[in-house]
C-alpha cells in the first residue's frame, strides 16, 4: 500500500512497546455491535496508481472541456487563460501541504503571501481592507449581508435583481433561519431596477445589495444608491462575480461601497466545475472588527525584523465560540495564493490590458451576434459579458448549440425556471480566451439554428 | 467615596448617584496585554448583569458585566485609542464606563476592598 | 573627505557584522529574505503578454476606471522567485512530520493532484449543459455512493464547502426537520471539548447553546445529558471520536436517548480518520455528520483551505438536505436536481447554501484517494493513524503528563497537558522548542478542557523512523522545560522568524500594505 509506511515488522514491534496483543485491543472503547466483521461492503480494495488514474481519464473524457471547444459561459464563473508559472508555484509542497499559518515563526510565506493579497483585493476594490478570503462569492455575499445586520444592528437586506440568482437562493436559505428580511425581484430586459432599490431604501434597512456587472453583464453607477443607503444609515454592499471587469470600470469603493464582495475564480483558479473557488471580502476601515474570516496583519519580531501574524481572530470561532462574527474555520488559502500570483503577474498593466482585451472582444462579438435576424442586443452598456434576445426559447437552442460542440452561453431558462419573459434570454460571456473563429462559430450555429 | 468589587472582577468607585466601573488589577494581570476595549455610549441603560463592555487580548475576549444597575453617562473614549491603559493603569486611566445608579441598593451585595482580597487570595 | 570610500564603508562594520551574526542582506545562505511585491513590483511592469486588442467603441457606459489602481506586476522570473522564496518559509507536510492534532496534517498522494487536473475536470464550466458534464457529475455521484457506504448512512449533501459549512448544512437540516413537525425547539447542547465552530455554527442557525460536562475519563457524561434533555432539545453535537482523542463508548447511548427525548444527533465528523472502514457513524444512530474530505481523504489544506465538508444524512434528516445534488438513473445518466426539480424530486430541502455543486477539485482528490486505498487501505488507514498515537503515547506518558493514559488506548490523537513544567515555562515553549528542532509543533491550548493542552496527531502516513525522531526530539524538548532551560523561552532561534509580537499586531491593526511616508530631506 503506497501511501503507508509501516511494515508488519514495525506494526508488530510498535504493539509491543504499547503492551497490546493486537490491534483490536486498542479499538475496544468501540462498542461489540459497531465493530465491523471484515472490510466494508462493496468497496473494492486497493489498486494501483495506473489503474487509478485510468478511471479518472474515462469519466474525464466524458466531459465537454471548455477548452477544447468555442465556450461562451459565464454567469458567475469565468474561463481566463492562467499563465503557466502559477499553478507550478502552488504545487510547492510548502504551500500546497501548510496548514493554516498557527505558527508563523514557520509560515511566513503564507502569511506575507496573504498580507499581499489582502492588500491587492482592497485595492482593486477600492476598499480600505480586505480579509485573507471566503469559500466563494455566495457564501461571501450572505457574510457581508450577515455583517451590515451587525454593523446597523438591523435586518432588512434589498437585494438587487440584478443579483445572481444562486446567490439570491443562498441568501434566501440563510434568512430563512436567521429572521432577516429580504427584499427581492426578477430582472427586467427593460432595464436595471435601480429606482426600486432606491424606492425601497429606509431607516429600517440594513444593507443594499448590488452586483456590478450584474447577472446580465450590465453596469451601472452606484453612487446614487450609496448616497440613499447612508443618508439612512444601511451599507451599500457590492458584489462582484468577475473582478477582471475592475481592470476597465471603476470600483464600487470609489462609488462609495461600504462592502465588497466578490468571487475571485476568474484570477488564477479556473473553472473547476464550480469549485473550489474563492470570496474576496473587503470593506472599509471603521468596519474592520465586524469582519468574518481571517485576518492577516504585519508586526516585528523579537529581534525587531518585519513579520506577519494572523490578527484581530477574538472576532473568530475558536475564542468567541457562539458569539462569534462567523462559523467560518478555514479561508480558500490555496486558491487565493493562485489569485494573488496570477494578480502579481498582470500587475496594474497586465490587468487593465487583460480587461480591455475582454471588453474590445465582448463588444465585437456583441455587434455580430445581435446583426443576427431576430436577435436582440438587452445591454446598453456591458464588460465581457452581454444578454441577448433571441426569437425563440434559450434552453433548448443551448443543448442544440452543445450537439455542434459549442457552449454558447447560459440560458436564463436555466437560471430562471419558468419565468418567461426571461426565457429567451442567453447571456454571452467573451473573455481574451474567444478567438475570431469561436465568435464567428457560434454566430453561424445561431444563424443555421434560428432560420 | 467608596470602593466596591464583584466577583467578575470589576471594580466601581461610587459617589452618591454616580460611579465609575472598571476592571482590577488582577483581572488584567490575567487577561494579559489588552489590545481592544469597546465601552457603552453614553445614555445606554443597564441592567444589573448584563453586557456593559468588552475586553480583548490576542487570545481571549471577555464580556464586563454592569455590577449594578443604571444610566451610562460616559464611556472611556481613551481606551479606543490607547486600550494598553487598562494593564497600566487598571484602576485609574484604565476606567470603562461612568454611570449614574437606579438602585443605590445593588451595592450592599457587593464586596468591599477587604473582602475582595480575600476573594483573590482564594482563588 | 576621501573619495575611495564613498559607501561610508569601514572596515569595522564587517567585524561589528560579524559578531551579530549578521550579513549584508539579511539573508542566511539558503534562508533567503523576501520583500513585498509592492517593493519589488510597479505598476508599469507585467510578466503576461497578452495580443493587442482589436479596435471596438467602449460600452463601458461612462464608468472608465481613472484612477491608478496601485497592483504592482513582476515579471514573470522575479514572480517565480518572489514566491519560491516565500514558499521556503514554510512547514509544509512534505518537509516533515507535522503533528497536528485534530487537522490530519497526512502526506498528500500526487496522483490526487493529476487527476484533479485533468481538462475534463478542471476546464468544465459548472453551468455547461448536464449532457456535457456526466464525467463530472459521474465522479460527484460516485464519491457520494463510497461515503455513503463508508459510513453506513442514508444520504449525503455534497455542496458543503467545508468542515463549518457542512456543520451548518448538518444544523440547519436539524432545524428543518423540526420546523416539518412544526416544534420550536431551541437548544443544542455541546460537549465543553467541542470545536469552536460546534457553538459558532449552532448559534449561527438561530439555536440557544448550552454546553454538557465531560467526566473523569475526559467522556460526554451520559447522565449529565441524560438530565438535561426535554422537550426543548433540539438535538446535541458530539465529536467521536472527541478532541481529546478519545472515542466515546457511549455514543449509541446517547444517540438513543436523543431520539427518544425527540432530538437529532449532530456529529462532528472532524476525527473520522481514526475509525473509517472500521466503524460506521450509521451504525452508532447519527442523524448528520460532516466529513472534512481535507483531513480524512487527504486533499491538501493549502495553508488554510480550500476545504470540503460533505454531510451524510439519516433517513429522518436526507429529505431536508440542501441543492442541487446529482441523481443517477436506471440508464446511468446523471442530472441534478436544483431548485426547478426540487419541487418534485426534493420538496422539503431546505435550500441552497452555495452558488454550484460543491467542491468538486476536491472531489476529483477524495475519490481518487479512496480508490487508491480501497476497502483493505482504508481500514489499515485507521488502524496504523491509531497505532502510530498509541505509540507516541506509551513512549512519552513518563515525559509529559497524559491526563488520559489511564483510562485506556487513544484514538488517531493523543493529548498531553502542561502538568510538571518548570515554573514560569507553558506549553507555548514547547512547541517553540519543537519549530527548531525540525517539526511543526503539535495542537496547543485545545481542546480547553486539558490545561495548556498539547493535541499530538501523527497519522498513519508517518514511518517508525520518523516517528521515533519525533518521540525523542519532544521527549528532550520537554525535559528542557521540566528542567527550566532559560533558552526555550526564547525558542525558535533558527527559524526564519523569532517570536512575532501578536500584541502589537492587534492593537494597531495594519492589514494592507502602504506607502511609506516619504524620508524627510536631510538638511
Amino acid at each position: 500500500m503506497r501511501y503507508l509506511p509501516l511494515t508488519d515488522t514495525d506494526r508488530h514491534a510498535m504493539l509491543g512497546k504499547i503492551g497490546a496483543s493486537s490491534i483490536d485491543d486498542l479499538f475496544i472503547d468501540v462498542p461489540e455491535e459497531a465493530r465491523l466483521d471484515g472490510t466494508i461492503e462493496g468497496l473494492p480494495n486497493h489498486a494501483s496508481e495506473m489503474a487509478v488514474e485510468q478511471h479518472f481519464s474515462n469519466l474525464a473524457r466524458k466531459n465537454m472541456a471548455a477548452s477544447h471547444h468555442p465556450s461562451f459561459l459565464g454567469c458567475g464563473a469565468y474561463r481566463h487563460h492562467v499563465p503557466a508559472s502559477v499553478d507550478h508555484l502552488i504545487q510547492r509542497g510548502e504551500f500546497l501541504t501548510a496548514y493554516t499559518p498557527y505558527q508563523p515563526e514557520i509560515a511566513q510565506g503564507t502569511l506575507q503571501m496573504l498580507f499581499e493579497f489582502q492588500t491587492q483585493v482592497a485595492r482593486l476594490f477600492g476598499c480600505d481592507v480586505a480579509n485573507a478570503s471566503m469559500y466563494d462569492g455566495s457564501t461571501a455575499c450572505w457574510e457581508a449581508i450577515s455583517m451590515a445586520g451587525r454593523v446597523t444592528k438591523r435586518s432588512k437586506a434589498v437585494l438587487s435583481s440584478g443579483l445572481h440568482p444562486h446567490y439570491v437562493s443562498l441568501c434566501k436559505t440563510m434568512a430563512r433561519f436567521t429572521g432577516d428580511a429580504l427584499s427581492v425581484a426578477l430582472p427586467e430586459f427593460a432595464g436595471s431596477d435601480t429606482k426600486r432599490l432606491l424606492d425601497e431604501i429606509d431607516g429600517e434597512t440594513s444593507a443594499v445589495v448590488v452586483q456590478y456587472p450584474d447577472i446580465l453583464g450590465r453596469i451601472e453607477d452606484m453612487s446614487a444608491i450609496a448616497e440613499k443607503a447612508h443618508e439612512n444609515g444601511a451599507l451599500l454592499v457590492a458584489v462582484v462575480t468577475e473582478p477582471v471587469a475592475l481592470g476597465a470600470i471603476k470600483s464600487p469603493g470609489e462609488m462609495g461601497a461600504d462592502i465588497v464582495v466578490g468571487e475571485g475564480q476568474s484570477i488564477g483558479v479556473g473553472l473547476q466545475f464550480g469549485g473550489p473557488y474563492v470570496g474576496l471580502f473587503a470593506c472599509q476601515q471603521k468596519f474592520v472588527r465586524q469582519m468574518p474570516g481571517r485576518l492577516c496583519g504585519e508586526t516585528v519580531d523579537a529581534e525587531g525584523k518585519r513579520g506577519f501574524v494572523l490578527t484581530l481572530s477574538t472576532r473568530e470561532q475558536h475564542i468567541r465560540r457562539e458569539k462569534a462574527t462567523s462559523n467560518i474555520c478555514t479561508n480558500s488559502g490555496l486558491c487565493a495564493l493562485a489569485f494573488s500570483i496570477h494578480m502579481s503577474l498582470l500587475g496594474e498593466r497586465g490587468l487593465r490590458e487583460l480587461a480591455m482585451l475582454n471588453h474590445a472582444k465582448a463588444v465585437q462579438a456583441a455587434e455580430r451576434l445581435s446583426a443576427i435576424d431576430g436577435i436582440r442586443l438587452v445591454n446598453e452598456n456591458f464588460f465581457n459579458e452581454f444578454t441577448l434576445e433571441l426569437p425563440v426559447e434559450a434552453r433548448p437552442l443551448v443543448h442544440q448549440l452543445a450537439e455542434k460542440h459549442i457552449l454558447g452561453g447560459v440560458s436564463l431558462g436555466r437560471l430562471y425556471p419558468g419565468e418567461e419573459a426571461l426565457s429567451n434570454g442567453l447571456v454571452v460571456a467573451v473573455t481574451e480566451t474567444a478567438s475570431d473563429e469561436d465568435i464567428e462559430a457560434l454566430a453561424s450555429a445561431l444563424e443555421e439554428l434560428l432560420s | 467615596m467608596s470602593r466596591y468589587f464583584t466577583e467578575e472582577h470589576e471594580w466601581i468607585d461610587v459617589d452618591g448617584e454616580s460611579a465609575t466601573v472598571g476592571i482590577t488589577d488582577y483581572a488584567q494581570e490575567q487577561l494579559g496585554d489588552i489590545v481592544f476595549a469597546e465601552v457603552p455610549a453614553a445614555g445606554t441603560e443597564l441592567a444589573k448583569g448584563g453586557d456593559a463592555a468588552v475586553v480583548e487580548s490576542v487570545k481571549a475576549a471577555s464580556d464586563i458585566y454592569a455590577p449594578v444597575s443604571g444610566t451610562v453617562t460616559e464611556g472611556n473614549g481613551a481606551l479606543e485609542e490607547d486600550p494598553a491603559l487598562v494593564n497600566s493603569d487598571p484602576e485609574g486611566d484604565g476606567w470603562f464606563f461612568r454611570i449614574t445608579l437606579s438602585d443605590t441598593g445593588e451595592l450592599e451585595a457587593l464586596m468591599n476592598e477587604n473582602a475582595y482580597k480575600a476573594f483573590v487570595d482564594g482563588l | 573627505m576621501s573619495e575611495i570610500n564613498k559607501s561610508g564603508w569601514k572596515p569595522e562594520m564587517f567585524e561589528e557584522r560579524r559578531r551579530g551574526d549578521e550579513t549584508f542582506t539579511g539573508n542566511k545562505a539558503l534562508m533567503l529574505e523576501e520583500a513585498l511585491i509592492f517593493e519589488i513590483g510597479d505598476i508599469h511592469t507585467t510578466g503576461v503578454d497578452f495580443a493587442d486588442a482589436p479596435p471596438a467603441a467602449s460600452r463601458l457606459g461612462g464608468l472608465e476606471r481613472v484612477r491608478n489602481i496601485g497592483l504592482p506586476g513582476l515579471s514573470e522570473p522575479e514572480a517565480v522567485r518572489h514566491y519560491t522564496r516565500l514558499s521556503r518559509q514554510n512547514y509544509g507536510i512534505d518537509l516533515g512530520v507535522f503533528p497536528l492534532g485534530s487537522c490530519t496534517m497526512k502526506h498528500n498522494p500526487r496522483l490526487n493532484e493529476k487527476v484533479a487536473r485533468m481538462k475534463g475536470f478542471a476546464d468544465v464550466h459548472p453551468l455547461q449543459p448536464v449532457e456535457t458534464v456526466q464525467g463530472a457529475l459521474g465522479v460527484i455521484n460516485e464519491l457520494a455512493f463510497w461515503l455513503i457506504d463508508l459510513t453506513g448512512m442514508h444520504g449525503v449533501a455534497m455542496s458543503p464547502k467545508a468542515g463549518a459549512h457542512g456543520e451548518l448544512c448538518g444544523i440547519l437540516c436539524i432545524r428543518a426537520a423540526l420546523e416539518a413537525r412544526g416544534e420550536g425547539r431551541k437548544v443544542i447542547l455541546v460537549p465543553e471539548s467541542a470545536h469552536g465552530t460546534n457553538p459558532a455554527t449552532a448559534a449561527f442557525a438561530g439555536f440557544a447553546v448550552e454546553e454538557i460536562p465531560a467526566n473523569e475519563r475526559g467522556r460526554v457524561d451520559l447522565e449529565a445529558l441524560k438530565a438535561r434533555l426535554g422537550p426543548d432539545i433540539a438535538g446535541v453535537m458530539i465529536t467521536n471520536p472527541n478532541t481529546c482523542g478519545l472515542f466515546e463508548p457511549d455514543m449509541k447511548a446517547i444517540s438513543d436517548a436523543v431520539h427518544e427525548a425527540g432530538g437529532y444527533v449532530y456529529c462532528d465528523g472532524a476525527n473520522f480518520n481514526a475509525i473509517v472502514g472500521r466503524v460506521r457513524p450509521g451504525d452508532l444512530g447519527i442523524d448528520a455528520m460532516h466529513i472534512n474530505l481535507h483531513k480524512t481523504f487527504s486533499t491538501p489544506h493549502g495553508g488554510g483551505g480550500p476545504g470540503s465538508g460533505p454531510v451524510v444524512l439519516s433517513e429522518a434528516l436526507s429529505p431536508y438536505g440542501p441543492l442541487p445534488f446529482t441523481e443517477r438513473h436506471a440508464d446511468g445518466y446523471i442530472t441534478l436536481v436544483e431548485e426547478e426539480t426540487a419541487g418534485d424530486r426534493h420538496p422539503d430541502s431546505f435550500g441552497r447554501m452555495t452558488a454550484f455543486h460543491g467542491q468538486m477539485g476536491m472531489f476529483t482528490r477524495a475519490l481518487s484517494y479512496i480508490l487508491s486505498h480501497g476497502a483493505d487501505g482504508l481500514k489499515q488507514v485507521a488502524e496504523d493513524a491509531v497505532l502510530n498515537a498509541n505509540y507516541v503515547l506509551r513512549n512519552l506518558e513518563h515525559v509529559l503528563d497524559a491526563p488520559f493514559a489511564g483510562s485506556g488506548p487513544c484514538m488517531h490523537e493523543v493529548i498531553f497537558s502542561d502538568n510538571g513544567m518548570a515554573d514560569g515555562f507553558s506549553t507555548l515553549d514547547i512547541a517553540k522548542g519543537l519549530i527548531d528542532e525540525g517539526f511543526h509543533p503539535m495542537t496547543v491550548y485545545f481542546p480547553l478542557v486539558v490545561h495548556g493542552a498539547m493535541l499530538v496527531e501523527p497519522t498513519e502516513t508517518e514511518s517508525k523512523a520518523a516517528l521515533d525522531q519525533f518521540i525523542g526530539a519532544l521527549r528532550s524538548v520537554a525535559e528542557r522545560a521540566k528542567a527550566g532551560d532559560e533558552s526555550l523561552k526564547t525558542a525558535p532561534s533558527f527559524a526564519p522568524r523569532r517570536r512575532l509580537d501578536e500584541t502589537l499586531a492587534a492593537r494597531k491593526p495594519k492589514l494592507v500594505w502602504t506607502e511609506p511616508e516619504p524620508a524627510v530631506a536631510a538638511e
